[in-house]
């Protein structure tokens, strides 16, 4: 969000409700003919008028009006003061890393998005920064883990795929006590229920693949910050490194974000049914959902989030039977990736945790019959119907 | 018949063209997709999720690394993307040799970004080969080459300086965005990797913002993917498309941006107003042998030095068909002043030894007719001279 470009709109747009803010962030309409969506500026350079006074724009990776406009959108929606839009979430991951230095060390949660953990332990470790993975269930183990070089804290929540609580406040408090930098990935909850911002963390960042774009159809990431210095400073690296979405990617996440209140509120709703069905089944061991009474950090999770968001995790009791319902379910998408309008159901043992050695994959509660399922839009009966089918046992 | 017998004209323009199984559509569909079904548990149809591999984008892979004479290819959501993740294979404590007179912002990710993780370079006039050797250190890791120059237009023999490298083990790395694979094949004169800002001709219409890395030798193609998939820096299903379209016609468009520059460059050194012309070309420029021995054309930029510094600043404001912008390498000509625009990070030292000063003007020339851009730059010099000079227009 910013001030010379928002001039023409008098609308405080802060103060609309989120649904309208979605429909109404300020760059919504062109200016220029007043289209009812932004141009897909497919240039990668601006003609330079006067070489005293350069453009607002000079060079797409620079600045382009399209991304500019989604940038300026995200900004809006997270509250913070400055958004930035990256080939995909792990661009936006791996290039907010890059404000730290060789030698700085940083706290992650232990049960972080795999890609996050490869970069981490892969490619940073290389230069020279070091990782610290903590359950952020517990900020005693939080507080122990700090050194003298400690940097920043990231966290992310509800945690993938077991949908374990982090205490956002809490930690963001302690973080600022510290003068740590706090980055919190909002993946699953997207603004729409979640705004770390509001909440002091410092960095949201997004795979914006997920909810945000919503169709399974974009691959994009995300970051807004909460300051003006840590905006220059991921301006600077955004630029620098290069890692821009393309005006057509912008677009089209522009566009499917507009709908992200409609999509977010029917997925939870069916989300909720589908947990509540699993969980008075007798065949399902563990039914992990954040809305569910008795689910950990469930009290934590209501003070920081308007709701319990589309991701739903069960295990089946075992890997065989895993397997059996992967081969026979019909509606979902047997895919890794979530948070599109089809539902998606993924199988973290062997998909995105395949990585993770068996016994620290089991003592994050990643076990062989666990499944996760995003919830998409088709209808409820139609998904239990499906569900129902593949877990009957010949 | 095998696509790796036809000349390279043919492989530009038929990229995609016989790809296609389901449809037989001549142009390769645009994968849209983020995620890929499954078939069946632990059965993959070698796509999983697009950050890793996608349809589109690996068509644009393939064809680039068999133009390039490579083992494979990444592309990335722009030039500096691709820098970025080829650089993300050294670590701290690692040392590079690079070209003296280097494009601005490899210079600011080396020095801005690099640097903070205990990666240093030394700028090398990459032609002196006692003084790649006086440089070269024990945590020398690789050697960066620019051929031609951007903008002076240096040129340096490929083939010594990759067969230096080859006898320290170190890796050779050419930025090959000037010549293209049509007129330069780095990987066949001993380079182990080609980075490509495809932004410029091989994109060639200033509309797509995007980076290629081809790579010699199956270890460092393996270790390419694991970066490039882990830092997520990729090009998008709908930007892969466009550059592939763009790439059809390169062979026509150099051909025409050749013959353009060479016209233009050797009416500029009969100019009264001209001080000098850099371009490979031209006799007397020192690098015009090696450069005739190593590429079969020649690009379409060039530089020149007008007489005083006060003609620019006229001179950009007259031309008419000359865009005055930054970027280079597309069908619309382009003028730059690299001293404050390009080139603006760089120290001012380090400029001035290069020689790229404040009466340096680049001229990326189109493929518009080439009286009618003589005419333009014509009107253009002579207007300046009028404002400086005063006196007659003649």
């Amino acid at each position: 969000m910013s001030d010379q470009r928002d001039s023409g709109n008098e609308q405080p747009t802060k103060k609309l409700n989120f649904a309208t803010r979605l429909l109404h962030f300020g760059s919504e309409i062109d200016r220029t003919t007043g289209a009812s969506s932004v141009p897909i500026y497919q240039a990668s350079t601006f003609h330079h008028e006067d070489i005293y006074n350069p453009p607002e724009y000079d060079y797409s990776r620079s600045g382009n009006p399209t991304r500019q406009a989604l940038e300026d959108y995200i900004a809006v929606l997270e509250g913070g003061v400055r958004g930035f839009a990256y080939s995909s979430g792990m661009a936006a991951i791996s290039s907010t890393f890059m404000i730290l230095s060789s030698g700085d060390h940083i706290i992650v949660t232990e049960d972080v998005y795999g890609g996050t953990y490869r970069l981490l332990t892969s490619i940073l470790n290389r230069l020279g920064i070091e990782t610290t993975f903590v359950d952020m269930t517990d900020i005693e183990l939080v507080k122990k883990a700090i050194k003298p070089n400690t940097k920043a804290v990231y966290m992310e929540t509800p945690s993938n795929p077991t949908l374990k609580i982090t205490d956002i406040a809490t930690i963001t408090e302690w973080a600022k006590e510290h003068e740590l930098i706090t980055i919190l990935d909002n993946t699953f909850m997207t603004p729409y229920y979640q705004r770390p911002i509001e909440m002091g963390v410092d960095i949201v960042l997004h795979s914006a693949t997920k909810f945000l774009s919503g169709h399974s159809d974009v691959l994009a990431g995300l970051a807004v910050v909460r300051t003006e210095a840590l905006g220059a400073s991921l301006k600077q690296l955004q630029n620098g490194l290069g890692t821009v979405l393309g005006p057509q990617d912008s677009w089209l996440l522009i566009r499917g974000m507009k709908t992200l209140e409609a999509r977010m509120r029917q997925s939870e709703i069916s989300a909720g049914l589908l947990a509540t069905w699993l969980s008075e089944r007798t065949d399902i061991t563990n039914v992990f959902y954040p809305g569910l009474a008795g689910h950990p950090g469930r009290e934590i999770h209501e003070t920081q989030s308007t709701g319990y968001g589309a991701l739903v995790s069960f295990d089946v009791g075992s890997g065989d039977r895993a397997k059996r319902v992967l081969n026979k379910v019909q509606l979902p998408l047997v895919a890794v990736s979530l948070g599109a309008v089809e539902s998606i159901l993924s199988y973290p043992a062997m998909m995105s945790h395949a990585a993770m050695p068996k016994d620290v994959r089991a003592e994050r509660g990643i076990t062989d019959g666990l499944l996760r399922f995003s919830v998409g839009l088709e209808h409820i009966d139609d998904l239990i119907d499906d569900l129902n089918q593949a877990l009957q046992e010949e | 018949m095998e696509k790796k017998a036809l000349r390279i004209e043919s492989r530009l323009a038929q990229i995609g063209s016989i790809e296609e199984p389901v449809t037989g559509a001549v142009n390769f569909p645009i994968y849209q997709a983020t995620a890929f079904r499954h078939p069946q548990l632990g059965k993959s149809t070698g796509f999983d999720y697009s950050r890793t591999k996608n349809p589109t984008r690996q068509v644009l892979e393939d064809a680039s690394a068999q133009l390039e004479s490579g083992d494979d290819a990444f592309a990335c959501s722009s030039g500096m993307a691709a820098l970025q993740t080829v650089f993300a294979l050294f670590g701290q404590g690692d040392h590079l040799i690079v070209s003296l007179d280097l494009y601005g912002g490899t210079y600011r990710l080396i020095e801005r970004v690099l640097s903070k993780y205990g990666i240093s370079a030394s700028y090398v006039d990459t032609n002196d080969m006692d003084a790649l050797e006086t440089h070269r250190r024990s945590n020398t890791k690789a050697v960066f080459i620019e051929t031609p120059t951007n903008p002076l237009m240096m040129i340096t023999d490929i083939r010594a300086v990759c067969s230096w490298a080859r006898q320290h083990q170190l890796l050779s790395i050419v930025d090959n965005t000037l010549m293209t694979p049509l007129f330069q094949r780095p990987l066949e004169l001993g380079a182990d990797i080609v980075v490509h800002s495809a932004t410029k001709y091989l994109g060639g219409h200033n509309d797509v913002l995007a980076g290629l890395i081809i790579t010699k030798g199956k270890a460092l193609s393996e270790e390419m993917f694991f970066l490039h998939n882990s830092m997520g820096a990729v090009l998008s299903p709908s930007d892969s498309y466009q550059l592939m379209r763009g790439m059809k016609t390169l062979a026509l468009r150099m051909e025409r941006h050749e013959s353009n520059a060479i016209s233009i460059a050797k009416y500029l050194t009969t100019h009264p107003a001209i001080e000098a012309v850099y371009h490979p070309y031209l006799e007397g420029h020192p690098g015009r042998a090696i450069q005739a021995e190593q590429c079969s054309g020649n690009t379409g930029i060039f530089s020149f030095k007008v007489k005083d510094a006060r003609y620019v600043e006229p001179i950009l404001r007259h031309i008419q068909l000359i865009a005055f912008a930054e970027s280079l390498g597309g069908v619309e000509s382009l003028m730059t002043y690299p001293a404050v625009q390009t080139h603006a990070d760089i120290p001012l030292e380090i400029r001035q030894a290069v020689g790229v000063d404040d009466k340096l003007l680049r001229f990326s020339v189109g493929i518009e007719h080439v009286e009618d851009l003589i005419a333009d730059l014509a009107g253009a010099l002579e207007a300046a001279r009028v404002e400086i000079e005063g006196g007659e227009s003649v």
